[in-house]
């Protein structure tokens, strides 16, 4: 976030390291932060996933409840996601209502999560135009160390497929695992004199003018991508930052995903 | 809202409107539509009809929001009530608040915002009526008032969307392409070929993304071309004589923004005067101003010839 306050003289600084080719914490450019990762981390919670992206954490619960389906949809389950900037998480957010910046991240997010068929909405049905499982999903940043985007993508996809429908609870036959068919991930890229760096830091989203998140899917396919920031990109640039992100977004589901 | 359609393109490769899978709709644009305002451009692309209109560089309140070294761009996508078929409630909504960020984000690369630091252009893009691909078509009606407005532009910015159908992909989306495809992939080209906005939802492989956005090129051309021919209408006749040509495309546009930004960082009170001043190529404004009672048209006179890529309003 370019809301970030920050010296000039570091930012000089960060950019004329990255056009010697290096970066602030000594990684390379298609490298991401160390990932941990803990599943299941609030009972109470019908899935939840508590994700750290180097100093990055959020923590990303799922709930389930019972509601009536939108019209144009009657037999299909609905999501909801929510992601807000809290102030607990950094100096420079502030409460009140979502600026621009949150509620971008936010509809990211849920369109990433949405659009890559992630859930398989059809079998969240109870009565068809009367009940089905509505899925909140909300992440809750914690710490913000820079992309936050990413961070959330990973995290709420761990924090769905660790999840249970509680259909005992709500009186609707037996607990299953909510049905999960893919695993989209988002990965961010940004622009600093031309090179495309992987996982921007809190100090390389400060210097940088453009970012671009892309979600893609196991099969290597893309299920969403949004540019932001002032400045624009070449059609090299966007291609191969395609290319990267969907590489990216593999080693991660490999590292992370597979074992949960 | 109506149901899927069972195809969405036919045997002979039509769509449902009729159009070929790389053909858009007809679009037709008007400039200088709302006088008040420094620029303005109503466009209407299929059933879309949208009015953009720029003020500024103006004078920003409050006062902490002045950025010390650039203008400031606000942009503002909203949809009239009426425009869509429920009616929806006035006002901003999350969905038009980041419209509104891309779209910003879309202009802040072309436009020269170091020029009158501490100052403000206002963009209003009001949707009237909407049918699918409504934050392009209000890019390409912004884009084209602020070049109305005369506000110094690296070049012009045009947007269109790729949508996949039938497995196949297709040009500016229609209402039911929209509603029911696979996926919808806005973007925008400007003049120098860079992207400046790009969104996605939907599902495309590696290989047809590349291919979109071949598609989404070609087609932000034939809108830049449109534009381009647009704008020459309304300005070119008053732009007859060869001298001017020769004159503003051999301006150095190093040397004269360089000269507005001292002017700028002396004063930046004084916004508003730095803006007609630097307007004040007596030769071109006289002649505009035959047909334009406002001030400040120096600058599409020369994005109709900008073929190459420096535009500007030409000053000192």
């Amino acid at each position: 976030m370019s809301n970030e306050v920050m010296s000039a003289l570091k930012k000089d600084y960060i950019y004329n390291l990255i056009l010697k080719g290096e970066r602030s914490d000594g990684r390379a450019f298609d490298e991401f932060r160390d990932i941990e990762l803990r599943t299941n981390v609030i009972e109470k919670a019908e899935g939840s996933a508590w994700l750290k992206l180097g100093k990055t954490e959020v923590l990303v619960g799922v709930k389930l409840q019972v509601g009536k389906p939108f019209p144009d949809s009657a037999d299909q389950g609905v999501i909801i996601t929510s992601l807000e900037l809290n102030p607990i998480a950094s100096p420079d957010f502030e409460a009140g209502p979502p600026r621009e910046n949150a509620i971008e991240m936010a509809r990211v997010a849920d369109r990433g999560i949405r659009e890559s068929g992630a859930i398989d909405l059809t079998k969240l049905c109870i009565t068809e135009g009367e009940e089905v499982w509505m899925v909140f999903i909300d992440v809750h940043v914690l710490n913000n160390y820079g992309n936050i985007q990413d961070a959330a993508s990973l995290g709420a996809i761990a924090a769905l497929m660790t999840a249970t429908i509680p259909a005992e609870r709500e009186g609707k036959g037996e607990d299953s695992p909510l049905p999960i068919r893919d695993m989209p991930l988002a990965v961010t890229l940004v622009n600093i004199g031309g090179s495309m760096l992987v996982d921007p830091g809190l100090d390389e989203e400060a210097v940088c003018g453009t970012r671009i998140t892309i979600v893609s899917n196991q099969d290597g396919s893309i299920s969403g991508m949004q540019k932001s920031g002032d400045g624009a990109l070449t059609e090299e640039q966007l291609l191969s930052a395609v290319e990267m992100a969907c590489k990216k977004a593999s080693q991660i589901r490999e590292a992370n995903l597979l074992n949960i | 809202m109506s149901d899927k359609p069972e195809k969405f393109i036919d045997e002979n490769g039509l769509r449902l409107d009729g159009r070929q899978v790389d053909e858009m709709r007809p679009m037709k644009m008007e400039l200088g539509v709302i006088s008040r305002a420094d620029g303005s451009c109503y466009l209407e692309w299929g059933k879309n009809k949208v009015m953009a209109a720029v003020y500024g560089p103006r004078e920003l309140h409050p006062r902490r929001m002045q950025k010390a070294d650039s203008v400031l761009i606000r942009y503002r996508y909203n949809m009239a009530a009426f425009s869509v078929e429920d009616r929806i409630r006035p006002g901003p909504n999350r969905r038009s608040i980041e419209i509104s960020k891309v779209s910003r984000e879309a202009f802040e690369p072309v436009v020269l915002t170091h020029l009158y630091p501490g100052a403000v252009i206002d963009v209003f893009a009001e949707v009237l009526q909407a049918d699918a691909g409504t934050r392009t078509a209000a890019i390409n009606a912004a884009s084209m008032a602020l070049a109305d407005a005369g506000i110094p532009m690296k070049g012009l910015v045009a947007a269109c969307a790729v949508g996949k159908v039938d497995g196949q992909l297709v040009l500016d989306l229609n209402k039911a392409e929209d509603n029911f495809g696979d996926a919808d992939f806005p973007m925008t080209f400007t003049q120098d070929g860079e992207v400046s906005l790009v969104q996605m939802d939907g599902n495309f492989t590696q290989e047809e993304f590349k291919q979109a956005v071949e598609m989404c090129k070609e087609g932000c051309q034939k809108i830049l071309g449109m534009q381009q021919e647009a704008l020459r209408n309304k300005f070119a006749g008053e732009l007859s004589t060869d001298e001017v040509d020769v004159e503003l495309i051999e301006e150095d546009v190093v040397e004269a923004e360089s000269d507005d930004v001292d002017e700028g960082a002396a004063e930046p009170e004084e916004v508003d005067e730095d803006v007609e001043e630097s307007q004040d190529d007596v030769e071109d404004h006289s002649m505009i101003k035959a047909d334009e009672p406002e001030f400040e048209e120096d600058e599409p006179e020369d994005e109709p010839e900008s073929e190459e890529d420096e535009p500007e309003e030409e000053t000192a």
